[in-house]
């Protein structure tokens, strides 16, 4: 590959990803004195981080008593049981502190009455291990993600942190098993840069674009994901893919769960509350894959809203206009904008939504990538933090708020880890040509491709396979059907064509480097799905309507080589970090 | 007398022509401005013919729509698709806005694509933002205070307050690339964006550095080159005001 031109750059760690995990995590190495490097596709602001509304969960207590560990009891059952405990237990008792922190870095949260920061109630969010709401869940009206991405971009310049921005990230550099860096393309100049780094941080968020409808945006490819599959890696819990209950119907807007926190219901055709029949006590604010399934079932059985009857509505126009206009001034916003809406006069149209990838690359609560080699072992060189990692804290379904609080905690874990690790300064050794031979291989096929298929064509057939054949019910039907569909776009590959074959943002083959990603992402997704006869959180099978413990309690592992995957499981973490906490066995899951 | 023309290469071709291939009876004509860097060769305007009964109804849509069934090689950028990202900022019909809250349905007649008007084009759509983003550096985006205690900062509601419409901007640009100051004097004049920013640190009561950057700014051509045209607030797709921040800071400086 002597046609392109290489520059070679040495770090101690590279970030790659600049939404709110990547900027934690560059923040905390750079305050380390830890040569960082910054790469991401996209100008830091414009990460999907800004997306996020409702708010970042935190036992704070300042809308009355709370603790870490109802906090963190609320997460396990969330998480019904799939997440790691001591991992949850790290995740909770951090929190407060990091939103502290947070708030002194300058992100202009709501206030109480008392010039605190105001925190709302959010789904699954308990007092005293699952009784009555709480108002845990911190927040900046309904802008929490925008506010705290941008502060922390502030953050980030003011440690002066290096940043490559539009450089799109092609592969990892490996060898004998560690991370030594990363290759990555300037969209810029067209220039290939070859980042060698004694750590290597992904930080690039989920892959919610496998699906037709979610509320994603058009970035969200998991490239890091990909990438950690290409290096030979497993990724952990792929089935579990996060339907919020609530994207606007028709255009996938995500209209957050702050809606119901401030009091906000869902009713259906008969202009019935029918979250009071699935989740007596907690009703509306059920957690996600409880309300998500509840308005399935809804539709599924003729009580639909529209012409269609596929989708119901979401009333806010009982709330008083003052506290929608301080509190969800964003989702006012987008209603007029994308359903035509005033929200104060008449409900949403919306339908459950594609939102947050459970799975990722496995990690422990330090940010290290985790492998299975008989038993876990960590990979040297490599961490993975934010919605691209499996701590697991999330299980098999994420709260609602939860996100936001994972970035900055294990942003700031995985920087100290670093720091612990790493010798500012230490020499790089030297790899093999052959890693970035490979690399650039694959980059040139693809730019080259002069066959008969376009990108957009085979991303839209994977699209609609994901979205019929892995959605919120699954069937052993479906799902085999699905494992066999699912590898039709990526034969596709095959016969692709690149249109454009130059060098400077080239987006039609940024997209196909993005497709390349997904569509590993979405076998694996799929494989794992298949392979999991059980109902757990976000993944409910019809034919396996129960939850399995015995055999299930199990974190998936997927590798995946082009059409070929591996399935095998490890176990969940049955301990809690310290003994501030007990560990808590399974229950039944009742909301 | 001198002779003013734009350079040679400068000057915008007819481009290429994509006719419908649906056979639908609701087309509109798409003029994009087109320019890539690796050819050699001027910036030319593309004409595609786009089948209106099959696109849903904002300009990113149409975008979309030409990118994935008509032209994959066009460059434009986007991400959240809900204006919240602030990617797709461009002017449309000859007014900037942000490509995926803009309905193609307000826009008479062909509808006319081109990047933010006055920066250095990268490719097609994609303008150069280095120079503002560089800006937004200089005006010290984070909190300064010298608070230790373990709490947080204390802000009452009303001091809260204060920081909306500000804190809610996007970075998209539109402001400060449809401001005719700007457009001169770019790079010395920090343009509404980078003030608009720079006012929502001097007012947040959080803030111990009030003075300091109000210093800063107070500056003949990073500030005073604002002489209230008003585009900013025109083309804010977020429904901000920087010419009122930028207002707020002459009068903080003239009565401080």
């Amino acid at each position: 590959m002597k046609s392109y031109k290489i520059i070679d750059h040495e770090y101690d760690v590279v970030v790659l990803g600049a939404g709110g995990s990547g900027l934690r995590a560059a923040v905390g190495l750079s305050e380390a004195g830890l040569k960082t490097a910054c790469v991401s596709k996209v100008f830091p602001t414009r990460s999907h981080t800004s997306a996020a509304q409702g708010g970042i969960s935190a036992a704070l207590g300042n809308m009355g008593e709370d603790d870490w560990r109802w906090h963190m009891y609320d997460t396990v059952k969330g998480a019904d049981w799939l997440g790691d405990q001591d991992c949850i237990e790290y995740l909770c008792k951090e929190a407060p502190r990091a939103v502290l922190e947070l708030e002194k870095y300058g992100v202009p949260f709501s206030r109480t009455e008392d010039g605190k920061i105001y925190q709302r109630p959010f789904g699954g969010m308990t007092k005293n291990y699952g009784n009555e709401p709480v108002q845990r869940t911190c927040a900046a009206a309904d802008r929490t993600g925008h506010a705290i991405l941008h502060t922390l971009y502030g953050q980030a310049l003011k440690h002066k942190t290096e940043f490559f921005i539009e450089y799109f990230a092609l592969d990892l550099l490996m060898k004998d098993g560690q991370c030594k860096g990363l290759i990555a393309w300037n969209l810029n100049d067209g220039t290939i840069h070859r980042f060698r780094s004694h750590i290597t941080i992904i930080a690039t968020g989920g892959y919610g674009k496998v699906y037709y409808s979610a509320t994603s945006a058009h970035t969200c490819t998991g490239d890091g994901n990909a990438m950690v599959l290409r290096a030979g890696l497993p990724l952990q819990d792929m089935e579990f893919v996060q339907f919020h209950p609530t994207g606007i119907y028709g255009h996938g807007t995500l209209i957050s769960e702050g809606v119901r926190g401030e009091g906000g219901y869902l009713v259906n055709s008969k202009g019935e509350r029918f979250m009071e029949r699935y989740a007596p006590k907690a009703k509306d604010l059920a957690s996600r894959d409880v309300v998500s399934r509840s308005i399935a079932v809804e539709i599924n059985e003729g009580r639909g809203v529209g012409n269609e009857k596929d989708h119901v509505h979401l009333h806010l126009n009982h709330l008083d206009p003052k506290v929608i206009e301080e509190r969800l001034p964003g989702i006012s916003e987008s209603s007029r904008l994308f359903a035509n809406v005033d929200v104060t006069k008449e409900p949403i149209p919306v339908v459950p939504t594609v939102h947050y990838n459970m799975g990722g690359i496995p990690t422990n609560y330090k940010a290290e990538v985790l492998t299975l080699n008989g038993s876990e072992k960590t990979v040297p060189g490599l961490m993975a933090i934010g919605e691209a990692a499996c701590v697991s804290v999330h299980g098999a379904n994420r709260l609602g708020s939860n996100s936001l609080i994972d970035l900055v905690v294990f942003g700031r874990a995985a920087a100290k880890r670093a720091a612990e690790l790493v010798k500012p300064g230490t020499p790089h050794e030297e790899i093999s040509q052959s890693e970035t031979d490979k690399c650039l291989e694959r980059f040139d096929r693809l730019r080259n491709a002069s066959g008969t298929n376009n990108t957009a064509d085979l991303r839209l057939a994977m699209q609609k396979t994901m979205q019929s054949k892995c959605a919120v019910f699954r069937t052993e039907k479906t799902l085999k059907e699905g494992v066999n569909e699912i590898r039709k776009p990526f034969e596709g590959m095959d016969d692709l064509s690149v249109k454009d074959k130059s060098l400077i943002f080239n987006t039609d083959l940024v997209e196909t480097l993005e497709f390349d990603n997904l569509i590993r992402q979405a076998i694996t997704t799929m494989d794992s799905a298949y392979h999991r006869k059980e109902s757990r959180g976000a993944h409910a099978r019809e034919d396996f309507p129960k939850r399995n413990d015995e055999k299930f309690m199990q974190h998936t592992l997927s590798w995946c080589d082009g059409k070929k995957t591996k399935i095998d499981y490890r176990p969940v973490h049955r301990s809690t970090l310290s003994n501030d906490v007990q560990y808590f066995p399974p229950q039944e899951r009742v909301y | 007398m001198v002779q003013i023309n734009l350079p040679q290469n400068s000057k915008v071709e007819k481009g290429k022509f994509f006719k419908d291939k649906t056979g639908s009876k609701n087309i509109r004509k798409v003029n994009i401005y087109r320019w890539d860097p690796s050819t050699g060769e001027n910036p030319r305007i593309d004409t595609y013919e786009v089948d209106m009964d099959n696109c849903p109804s904002k300009v990113l849509d149409l975008l979309n729509k030409i990118k994935n069934e008509i032209d994959p090689s066009i460059a434009y950028r986007r991400s959240c698709a809900h204006g919240v990202c602030g990617s797709c900022a461009m002017n449309m019909d000859g007014k900037n806005g942000l490509a995926c809250t803009k309905p193609h349905s307000e826009i008479k007649g062909d509808i006319n694509i081109y990047p933010l008007p006055h920066l250095r084009v990268l490719k097609d759509l994609i303008g150069d933002l280095s120079t503002l983003y560089k800006q937004y550096e200089s005006v010290e985006p984070w909190l300064k205070t010298t608070l230790k205690t373990e709490k947080e900062n204390i802000q009452s509601k009303e001091d809260r307050a204060k920081l909306d419409g500000l804190y809610e901007c996007i970075m998209c640009a539109c402001c400060s690339t449809s401001c005719p100051s700007y457009w001169w004097n770019g790079d010395k004049y920090l343009g509404p964006a980078v003030l608009l920013q720079a006012y929502r640190w001097i007012i947040d009561s959080r803030d111990e550095d009030r003075k300091e950057r109000l210093k800063k700014v107070a500056d003949e051509l990073k500030l005073y080159r604002c002489h209230t045209i008003m585009n900013c607030t025109n083309a804010c797709p977020k429904g901000l005001n920087p010419a009122k921040a930028i207002a707020s800071i002459k009068k903080m400086l003239a009565t401080s």
